[in-house]
C-alpha cells in the first residue's frame, strides 16, 4: 500500500473541468443552492474553449427568419441520423435562451446595425429544413467567440464565489462497493498534495481526447481525462469511431482556420485552380457539412491535385475579400496565419489540412447530463453519482458529425441542464456517504506505480507512437485494411503502458508524471475509436469507411458502447433515440421532416 | 539579466550542461532557469542544445523538444500553442512573452530562458499568480446592470462594441504587469497593467451600469496611481494591447467625474 496522506472535501458536487461546459455546470449548482466545487487542471481562463473561434449557434433570427426546428433538423442531417433526437430537440429549443443568457453575463458580441447579436453562415446550417439558402445562425464574438464566452463565464463564476481548486489534477473516480460514484482523488500540483472530494454528485466537464492523434487543433491539455477515468471503472465509452477533422488545420501546426472564414466568404481550391466543392457540393459549396468538406479536400490530394511541394495539402482563400471585413470579422486568424503560416492573408491563399479537431464520441449520457451505465434490459440505466457534459460525453447531439458552432452551445445548453437535474436529485441536507477508502487507496496505488515507473519507454515516445498510429490507420480515410491492421498495432502500443519510463519522481509540478496519468487516459479513448472504427462496416458522418461507402441504416443506426479493459476492447450497442420531446401537434418537429434520407449539401 | 525574485536562502549557480544531440549539426543554445524545492538545491541555470533542423519554428517548440528527448523534469506551463490561453507566458531574452507565437528567429545568439520577473516562482519556469488572480477578481471582472434584463440581448451600437476592442482581447498571461517597475515595487497594492486593462473593459462598456462603484473602487493612492506611464506593458503585450492607454483612460474618467 503506498503512503500517501490526502486531505478531504465535502462538497454537494464536485464539477471536473473548467472549460465553457464545466463553468456553466458550476453556476447552475450553485443557483440550485448546492455547495459545488470546481477542480481543474488548469486556470480556468485556460482551458480548451478559450480557442474557439467562430462561434455559438442559435436560432435567434437576428439576420433573418429562422426557426428552432430548422437549427434541429440541421443538427440531426449533420449528426447522420445518429444524434439522440431528444437531446437534439432540447439543444435546438434552448439554444437562444442560452445565448441571451451569455450576453447579459457580458460577453462582447459583435453586434448588427440595430444593436442585435452578430451571426454569421457557418457550415451545414440552412434554411427551411435543408430546402432554403444558408443561414447566419452561429452567434459571434469577432473570431475569439470561445476566448469572449469563457473569460465571461469565469467572471460571473467570481460574482459568484464559486468555490475553485486551480491546477488540482483529477486522477481517478472513487466509487463505492456497488458502483456508486463518491468523488474524485485530484493532485494539487503547485505543493503535491493529495485531496479527496467527496460529493454526492461528480460532474466531468473534461472536455476532449485530441491529443490522441498526431496533428490535432486542440490544446495539449485536451487529454481526455474523463473518458479516461470512466473507463478505468470498466464503464462504457460511447461513439467513440466518431471523429471530427476539421478542413482547415494550418498545414504544419495544426492551428485551426475557422469554418467562420469560409462563412464570410472564403473558397478552397486544388492545384489546378478550381474551386472543387462546387463539383462535390453544388449547393453549398464550400459551407457543406464538415465531414463533407474533409473527405472531398482528400480525395483532391489523393488524386494527385494537392498543392505545394509535395502536393500534400490544399489552398483556402481569403485574399478576395475587402481588408477591412478581413479587420472587422476575422482579426484573430489574421494574425494566426502570420505567425504559423507565414502568410499575408490580404494577398496570398493559406496552406490549409483537414486536422482532427473534434470528439463527437465520450461519456454517454441522456440530455440532463447524466450518465448511462446500460444494462441488458434497460440501455438508458443511469450510473449513480455521475454526470459528463461538454466535449466529454456524449448525449448526443453530435451523433456522427458534429455542426461547426453546435460544440459551445452544447456546452453552456447542457452544463445549466445538468444543474437542473443535480437540484432534483441532489439532496444538500443529507450526509455524504462515508469516503470507500478501498477505492482512494487503489487510486493512489496507480498514481504511485506511475510515479516510480521504470521501465524502457518514456512517455513522450510512447505518446508520439499511438499518435502516429492513430493518425496512419484511423484518420479521414478508412479501409478494413487500414483499421485491423491499426487495431493490431494499437494493442501493441496500449500494452507497452506497462513498461513506462517517468524520470520526475517529485511531487510539486510534476509535469512528466502528469503527462504520464495524461497518456493513460488518452489510450483508452484511442483505443475504443480505432476498435468501434474497425467494428463499423458503414459509412456515416465522420466515419468514412472506403470498403463500404454507404450508411446503412438497418444495421447500423445504433450507438456502439466500448468497454476497455488493459489494452482489449468490448463492444455492445445501444439503440439510437427516435422520439422528439414533443409530439408535431404539440409544437414539435414533424417526424417526417427529420425521417432518414440521404445527406446531400 | 532579468529581474527574479529567488527562492529564500538561495544563490544562483550554474547548473548542469546537457549532452549535444548526436549527429546534428544546426544546433542552438539554451539557457534555462531551474529550479526544485523538492531537490534542496539552488536556483541555476541549465544548458541544452536543441537540432534546430528537427524542430519547430517557436520557443515553445524547442521547451517541448527538450522535454519529450533530453530531459522531463523540465517543467513550464502550456496548452493552445497559439497564443489565446495565456500558459506559456516567461521571460525569453529578456523578453516578457508567450514562448508560443515568440519564434526561435526573434532571438540572438543562445536563447535564455527564465520565469516571470519579480514573482514567487513555484519550480522552473512557473511562477505563482494567485496574487495577480486575486487582483484580477477584485475589480468586478462581470457585467453589472441594474435594469431590468431585457428578453432578448441588450442592444449595443457597433461603435459601442468597438470601444471593447483592443481590451477584451487579454489573455491574462501577466506579461504586461510583471514587467512593469511599479508592479515589482508596489505589486501588493498597486493592481498593475492587466487588471486595470480589465476594469476599463468594463467601465468601457455601455451595457455595464456600475460605472461610480467601479470608479470608487480604483480611488486610491497605490491601486491605480502607481502608474507612472513607463509604458513597459504596451511594449511587451504579446497579444499587442496597451494598457497604460486604458489606465490613462480610467484616470481621464476620474478627473472627468470629479469636474
Ligand atoms: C481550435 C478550436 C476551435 C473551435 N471553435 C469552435 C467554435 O467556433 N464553435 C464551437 O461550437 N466549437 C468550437 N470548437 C469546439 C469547442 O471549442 C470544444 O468542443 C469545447 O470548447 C470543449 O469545451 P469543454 O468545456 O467540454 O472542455 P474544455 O474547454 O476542453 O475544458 C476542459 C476542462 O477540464 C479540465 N480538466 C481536464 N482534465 C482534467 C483533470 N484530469 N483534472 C482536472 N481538470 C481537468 C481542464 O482544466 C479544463 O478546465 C473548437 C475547438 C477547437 C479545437
Ligand atoms: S494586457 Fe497583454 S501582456 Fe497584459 S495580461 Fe493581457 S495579454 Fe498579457
Ligand atoms: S500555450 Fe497557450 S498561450 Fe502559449
Amino acid at each position: 500500500m503506498s503512503a500517501y496522506e490526502y486531505e478531504t472535501h465535502e462538497f454537494d458536487v464536485v464539477v471536473v473541468g473548467a472549460g465553457g461546459a464545466g463553468l456553466r455546470a458550476t453556476l447552475g449548482m450553485a443557483e440550485q443552492g448546492l455547495k459545488t466545487a470546481c477542480v481543474t487542471k488548469v486556470f480556468p481562463t485556460r482551458s480548451h474553449t478559450v480557442a474557439a473561434q467562430g462561434g455559438i449557434a442559435a436560432s435567434l433570427s437576428n439576420m433573418g427568419p429562422d426557426h428552432w426546428q430548422w437549427h434541429m433538423y440541421d443538427t440531426v442531417k449533420g449528426s447522420d441520423w445518429l444524434g439522440d433526437t431528444d437531446a437534439m430537440e432540447y439543444l435546438a429549443r434552448e439554444a437562444p435562451k442560452a445565448v441571451y443568457e451569455l450576453e447579459h453575463y457580458g460577453v462582447p458580441f459583435s453586434r448588427t446595425e440595430d444593436g442585435k447579436i452578430y451571426q454569421r453562415p457557418f457550415g451545414g446550417h440552412t434554411t427551411e429544413f435543408g430546402e432554403g439558402p444558408p443561414v447566419q445562425r452561429t452567434c459571434a464574438a469577432a473570431d475569439r467567440t470561445g476566448h469572449a464566452i469563457l473569460h465571461t463565464l469565469y467572471g460571473q463564476s467570481l460574482k459568484n464565489n464559486a468555490e475553485f481548486y486551480i491546477e488540482y489534477f483529477a486522477i481517478d473516480l472513487i466509487m463505492s462497493e456497488d458502483g456508486q460514484c463518491q468523488g474524485v482523488l485530484a493532485w494539487k500540483l503547485d505543493d503535491g498534495t493529495m485531496h479527496v472530494f467527496n460529493a454526492k454528485m461528480v460532474v466531468l466537464a473534461t472536455g476532449g481526447y485530441g491529443r490522441a492523434f498526431f496533428s490535432a487543433t486542440s490544446a495539449h491539455t485536451c487529454t481526455g481525462d474523463g473518458g479516461g477515468m470512466v473507463a478505468r471503472q470498466g464503464m462504457p465509452l460511447q461513439d467513440m469511431e466518431f471523429v471530427q477533422f476539421h478542413p482547415t488545420g494550418i498545414y504544419g501546426s495544426g492551428c485551426l482556420i475557422t469554418e467562420g472564414a469560409r462563412g464570410e466568404g472564403g473558397y478552397l481550391t486544388n492545384s489546378e485552380g478550381e474551386r472543387f466543392m462546387e463539383r462535390y457540393a453544388p449547393t453549398y459549396k464550400d459551407l457543406a457539412s464538415r465531414d463533407v468538406v474533409s473527405r472531398c479536400m482528400t480525395m483532391e490530394i489523393r488524386e494527385g491535385r494537392g498543392v505545394g511541394a509535395e502536393g500534400d495539402h490544399i489552398h483556402l482563400h481569403l485574399n478576395h475579400l475587402p481588408p477591412e471585413t478581413l479587420a472587422l470579422r476575422l482579426p484573430g486568424i489574421s494574425e494566426s496565419a502570420r505567425i504559423f503560416a507565414g502568410v499575408d492573408l490580404t494577398k496570398e491563399p493559406i496552406p490549409v489540412l483537414p486536422t482532427v479537431h473534434y470528439n463527437m464520441g465520450g461519456i454517454p449520457t441522456n440530455y440532463w447530463g447524466e450518465v448511462l451505465a446500460p444494462t441488458k434490459t434497460n440501455p438508458d440505466a443511469i450510473a449513480p453519482g455521475l454526470m459528463a457534459v461538454g466535449e466529454a460525453g456524449c448525449a448526443s447531439v453530435h451523433g456522427a458529425n458534429r455542426l461547426g458552432s453546435n460544440s459551445l452551445i452544447d456546452l453552456v445548453v447542457f452544463g445549466r441542464a445538468a444543474a437542473i437535474k443535480a437540484g432534483e436529485v441532489v439532496d444538500p441536507k443529507t450526509a455524504n456517504m462515508p469516503t470507500n477508502k478501498a477505492s482512494v487507496e487503489q487510486a493512489l496505488d496507480r498514481f504511485d506505480g506511475l510515479r516510480h515507473a521504470s521501465g524502457g519507454t518514456s512517455t513522450a515516445d510512447l505518446r508520439l507512437e499511438m499518435q502516429k498510429t492513430m493518425q496512419a490507420d484511423a484518420a479521414v480515410f478508412r479501409t478494413d485494411k487500414t483499421l485491423s491492421e491499426g487495431v493490431e498495432k494499437m494493442g501493441a502500443v496500449a500494452a507497452k503502458l506497462d513498461d513506462l519510463k517517468v524520470t520526475d519522481r517529485t511531487l510539486v509540478w510534476n509535469s512528466d508524471l502528469m503527462e504520464t496519468l495524461e497518456l493513460t487516459n488518452l489510450m483508452p479513448n484511442a483505443l475504443a475509436t480505432i476498435v468501434g472504427a474497425e467494428a463499423r462496416k458503414e459509412s456515416r458522418g465522420a466515419h468514412a469507411h472506403e470498403d463500404y461507402p454507404d450508411r446503412d441504416d438497418k444495421k447500423w443506426r445504433k450507438h456502439s458502447l466500448a468497454v476497455v479493459d488493459g489494452n482489449k476492447v468490448k463492444l455492445s450497442y445501444r439503440p439510437v433515440h427516435l422520439e422528439p420531446l414533443s409530439k408535431h401537434k404539440d409544437g414539435g418537429i414533424d417526424l417526417k421532416k427529420i425521417a432518414p434520407k440521404a445527406r446531400i449539401y | 539579466m532579468v529581474e527574479l525574485t529567488l527562492p529564500k536562502n538561495s544563490r544562483m549557480v550554474t547548473g548542469k550542461t546537457w549532452p549535444k544531440p548526436a549527429g546534428a549539426t544546426n544546433v542552438r543554445k539554451f539557457q534555462i532557469y531551474r529550479w526544485n524545492e523538492e531537490d534542496g538545491k539552488n536556483p541555476s541555470v541549465d544548458t541544452y542544445f536543441v537540432d534546430m533542423d528537427t524542430c519547430g519554428p517557436m520557443i515553445l517548440d524547442a521547451l517541448i523538444k527538450i522535454k519529450n528527448e533530453i530531459d522531463p523534469t523540465l517543467t513550464f506551463r502550456r496548452s493552445c500553442r497559439e497564443g489565446i490561453c495565456g500558459s506559456c507566458a516567461m521571460n525569453i531574452g529578456g523578453i516578457n512573452t508567450l514562448a508560443c507565437i515568440y519564434g526561435m528567429d526573434e532571438v540572438q545568439g543562445d536563447v535564455k530562458i527564465y520565469p516571470l520577473p519579480h514573482m514567487p516562482v513555484v519550480r522552473d519556469l512557473i511562477p505563482d499568480l494567485t496574487h495577480f488572480y486575486a487582483q484580477h477578481a477584485s475589480i468586478m471582472p462581470w457585467l453589472e446592470t441594474k435594469t431590468n434584463r431585457p428578453a432578448k440581448e441588450w442592444r449595443q451600437s457597433i461603435d459601442d462594441r468597438k470601444k471593447l476592442d483592443g481590451l477584451y482581447e487579454c489573455v491574462m498571461c501577466a506579461s504586461c504587469s510583471t514587467s512593469c517597475p511599479s508592479y515589482w515595487w508596489n505589486g501588493d497594492r498597486y493592481l498593475g497593467p492587466a487588471a486595470l486593462l480589465h476594469a476599463y473593459r468594463w467601465l468601457i462598456d455601455s451595457r455595464d451600469e456600475a460605472t461610480g462603484e467601479r470608479l470608487d473602487e480604483l480611488e486610491d493612492p497605490f491601486k491605480l496611481y502607481r502608474c507612472h506611464t513607463i509604458m513597459n506593458c504596451a511594449k511587451t503585450c504579446p497579444k499587442g494591447l496597451n494598457p497604460a492607454k486604458a489606465i490613462a483612460e480610467i484616470k481621464k474618467m476620474m478627473v472627468t467625474r470629479s469636474v
